[in-house]
């Protein structure tokens, strides 16, 4: 590895009404290096990118790029894009409509002598960079056919053919499943080989030691360190992070409800929902929590969105505290004493312009009905007890919610849940996108939830996190329930379970 | 440096905009009046003639009620489906010719006597309001069509109904009890009791029911307020309907104030006006969060502008022309470019203060 740097970013301040978002940070990047940018959220690592990337203009410090004389200063992408920073995001932000080829060129498409595109050359240079890239895509087919993990990797190509020096991937990985990580991660080996240096934002910390070779770690919008890979050893990334050293996960694992004691409290039978989830039997009890396990897309969302109601259950029966119930609409489900916290925190989680109050009385007042509006007094007092009990931070309540951080987000969703009191809880994906110390806090307050007799519905990307935390797994390949695993679960046991390897 | 608190304080209300323009329009009446040798505030000047109320405000107040009543519902509309009903003038049309046409009974043209009761026209005028309401509100929220789309077909329709129920002629129904919507209750113009109550009572269900909270947040994310337990089908639907009653309310009052049902002429181009009202009184077009206050301020306003243009003594045909000047110049003002612009400015300002007070 050349050791030439190809960015340094010196002394970056950025404020914003109130907050001091980044203060003095420093950042360097070496050609041909894949750099980890390490964080809690609100740490400032979005803020840092997009300063770099010309989204916000940083109100103090120096951006260097090689090969330029004069600092950067980037007024937008399209400027950073010039010169030579290219960003991928964790939402693609490429045309669904257009076909790949066209998303690589857009903006840039090569023109024949009559100033019309050239399609042949188009598709000539479209190929070409798959073939390099190794990818096999047809590039004339639309985007929107493609995996999200593809849809991510052209849109990677597309930086890449635009002779980036500096490429910048913002959590890329939090939708994809294992295989499809694994390929973009031998995507990121091969361009790091050709000397781009990369900038890799995650919240998964073993994703950061399987590819990364050095890290930056942030805390409060201010500089920890820069730290060779070799050189900073899991537990110590973590307390650089947190600026404190966490209590083991591994502790918090539950006094699980082995014995079949309590009563169910939901039961399915046969429910299914066309082209989603094939018929499924499922048992809940009093004071359990069940993982549902698979890969992305394996029907875990639609599992429990079938017994939601957020899916219409098409076919079955739903069986709650033993007396059968027909739920058209996630309202019936609530009555029931359900909730769910979506998996799609931005599409069906948060309403954005709201503020955290009203996000999270939102619950108890679709309960409540239309006409019985609750007293502005009790409003402040739920949000206030909910922000302080799960220690949202907010400027105030009366924030909105699109304000918040994304971990901060999601807690204000699982308070709009807790408020209700429901005796069963979906959480679906509930830790995506948070930081560790957030991540554990969600975990813990799981277990406390069953400890009080309400059954979970746990659904997670993490199988270290379910094995931590879930009294049974049910497993989910293809649309289908094909199995449960109970008692002596570990992580192979289940890998072989989702992978099919073994019949459960 | 208190002031400038202050004054940034007020700026950054939401009302500030709607009101400041009500404000600028009063200031053009004022220097006009000046320029003139009138007395300086004869815009405000309310005199008393033959036992009723006269001035300008109160003309302003009374011609601006139907549009104010329109913009009621038309809030509702846009924050919860993020589009307009253009159906309102069309539907005030048929309302009024749907009154009218059972009062006169059908056929005839000119009657100085009821077919049936004044109630029975009046709830039928506005029972079809609301039943177009609902025509709209199920294309809408059942069917996915665009607002804009699904009222175009009562746009279209709803006038060439009403002409229809009519008997392609002009009804009128002479009966003194007819007029009194659009006339006079005690010293005031009736019109302006009507929207004042119509107003009243939004604000009040607004304050006391949870259906604001429930429109706004299902015209800010449909997905997310059904997952928490709204039907947010069931919110559009309703917001439509609130919107054609509000809409037969409006062409009742029109009606009665020519107590004739020229439903050629009734509510027409009025949707434009509501929708402008809506827009003005710095709602978001795009639907979410809304202010009710703010869409009535902008109603007035809007009429405040034309009868300030016709005092000025610009003629009905070209008045039109000032007004648009005068709305893109308050729209601009209101734009997210030009208030990100000025947020903008008040950053960079602050940290230059922010580093002179650290070299200090």
């Amino acid at each position: 590895m050349e050791d030439r740097v190809v960015l340094t970013m010196r002394g970056i301040t950025m404020t914003f009404p109130g907050v001091l978002a980044l203060d003095g940070v420093d950042f360097t990047l070496r050609k041909g290096e894949i750099h980890a940018l390490m964080g809690e959220n609100g740490a400032g690592k979005s803020t840092l990118i997009k300063c770099l990337t010309g989204v916000y203009q940083c109100d103090s410090g120096e951006i260097h790029v090689d090969g330029m004389e004069e600092p950067v200063q980037n007024h937008s992408t399209l400027e950073a894009q010039r010169n030579g920073i290219s960003t991928v995001y964790q939402e693609v932000n490429l045309c669904p409509n257009l076909s790949v080829m066209e998303n690589l060129f857009v903006g840039r498409e090569p023109v024949t002598k009559a100033g019309t595109i050239d399609r042949r050359v188009m598709l000539k240079r479209a190929q070409q960079l798959m073939e390099d890239l190794g990818l096999s895509i047809d590039v004339q087919q639309t985007l929107e056919n493609y995996s999200l993990a593809l849809q991510q990797m052209i849109a990677i190509a597309r930086a890449v053919d635009m002779e980036c020096k500096i490429l910048i991937l913002d959590e890329p990985t939090s939708s994809l499943d294992d295989s499809e990580v694994a390929k973009l991660f031998s995507l990121m080996r091969k361009l790091r080989d050709q000397g781009v240096g990369i900038v890799f934002v995650t919240h998964f910390l073993e994703q950061v030691y399987e590819v990364c070779d050095r890290i930056t770690v942030l805390r409060n919008g201010l500089l920890v360190g820069e730290y060779p890979l070799s050189e900073l050893p899991r537990v110590n990334l973590i307390a650089a992070m947190m600026g404190k050293d966490i209590d083991d996960l591994k502790e918090i694992k539950p006094e699980s409800c082995q014995n079949n004691c309590a009563e169910p409290l939901i039961s399915a039978e046969g429910l299914s929902h066309v082209n989603k989830i094939k018929p499924f039997d499922l048992q809940i009890r009093q004071g359990e929590v069940i993982g549902l396990t698979g890969l992305l897309g394996s029907g875990r969302s639609e599992l429990a969105r079938t017994i939601y109601g957020a899916d219409k259950a098409q076919t079955g029966t739903l069986k709650v505290k033993d007396k059968k119930v027909h739920i058209n609409h996630p309202i019936d489900a609530m009555r029931l004493g359900m909730g769910m916290l979506p998996d799609d925190r931005k599409a069906e989680g948060v309403i954005a312009d709201l503020t955290v109050r009203e996000n999270i009385v939102l619950g108890i007042q679709a309960l409540r009905g239309i006409m019985n509006l609750l007293p502005m007094k009790e409003q402040c007092e739920i949000a206030d007890r909910f922000i302080e009990l799960l220690q949202i931070k907010t400027p105030s309540r009366e924030t909105l919610v699109k304000q918040l951080s994304g971990g901060n987000q999601q807690k204000v969703i699982i308070a709009r849940w807790l408020a209700t009191n429901p005796d069963f809880l979906i959480l679906d994906e509930p830790t995506r996108g948070i930081d560790i110390g957030t991540k554990t806090e969600i975990q813990k307050l799981i277990i406390r939830l069953a400890d009080e007799g309400k059954g979970i519905l746990f659904i997670s990307s993490e199988i270290d996190e379910m094995l931590r935390t879930c009294n049974r797994l049910a497993v989910l390949r293809d649309g289908e329930k094909v199995g449960e695993l109970q008692g002596d679960m570990t992580q192979e046991r289940v890998m072989h379970a989702i992978a099919g390897g073994e019949n459960v | 440096m208190k002031i400038k608190r202050a004054i940034k304080k007020i700026t950054g209300m939401q009302m500030f905009l709607p009101i400041a323009s009500m404000l600028l329009v009063m200031a053009v009446n004022i220097i006009y009046d000046v320029s003139n040798g009138n007395a300086v505030f004869n815009f405000f000047t309310i005199s008393l003639r033959n036992g009723v109320l006269f001035g300008r405000i109160i003309d302003i107040l009374n011609r601006g009620s139907e549009v104010a009543i329109l913009a009621i519902g038309m809030t509702l509309v846009v924050s919860a489906a993020a589009g307009a009903d253009i159906s309102v003038g069309s539907v005030m049309s048929l309302a009024g010719g749907m009154c009218c046409m059972l009062l006169a009974g059908f056929g005839n043209a000119n009657v100085s006597q009821y077919a049936v009761p004044l109630w029975v026209g009046l709830v039928a005028g506005l029972a079809i309001a609301c039943l177009c309401g609902a025509f709209n509100g199920y294309l809408v929220s059942y069917l996915n069509i665009q607002p804009m789309v699904a009222t175009l077909i009562l746009f279209s329709a709803g006038r060439a109904i009403g002409l229809l129920l009519c008997n392609s002629t002009i009804v009128y129904v002479r009966v003194p009890s007819f007029q009194f919507l659009g006339g006079y209750f005690w010293m005031l113009p009736t019109p302006i009791i009507i929207a004042a109550a119509c107003v009243l009572v939004m604000s009040l269900i607004l304050k006391h029911t949870a259906l604001g909270m429930y429109i706004q947040s299902v015209g800010i994310n449909k997905n997310a307020a059904r997952i928490a337990g709204f039907k947010s089908r069931r919110i559009i639907f309703t917001a439509f309907v609130i919107s054609g009653l509000c809409a037969g309310i409006a062409g009742l009052v029109a009606t009665s104030r020519i107590y004739s049902a020229d439903t050629n002429n009734i509510g027409l181009n009025m949707e434009l006006d509501a929708i402008l009202a809506v827009a003005l009184g710095g709602n978001s077009l795009g639907g979410g969060k809304f202010r009710l206050a703010g869409s009535i301020v902008g109603a007035y306003t809007i009429q405040a502008i034309t009868t300030t243009l016709y005092a000025l003594g610009i003629s009905s045909a070209q008045a039109p022309v000032f007004k648009a000047v005068i709305v893109i110049l308050i729209v601009t003002i209101q734009s997210p470019a030009v208030t990100a612009y000025f947020e903008r400015r008040a950053v960079a300002k602050a940290l230059r203060a922010n580093k002179e007070a650290m070299r200090v």
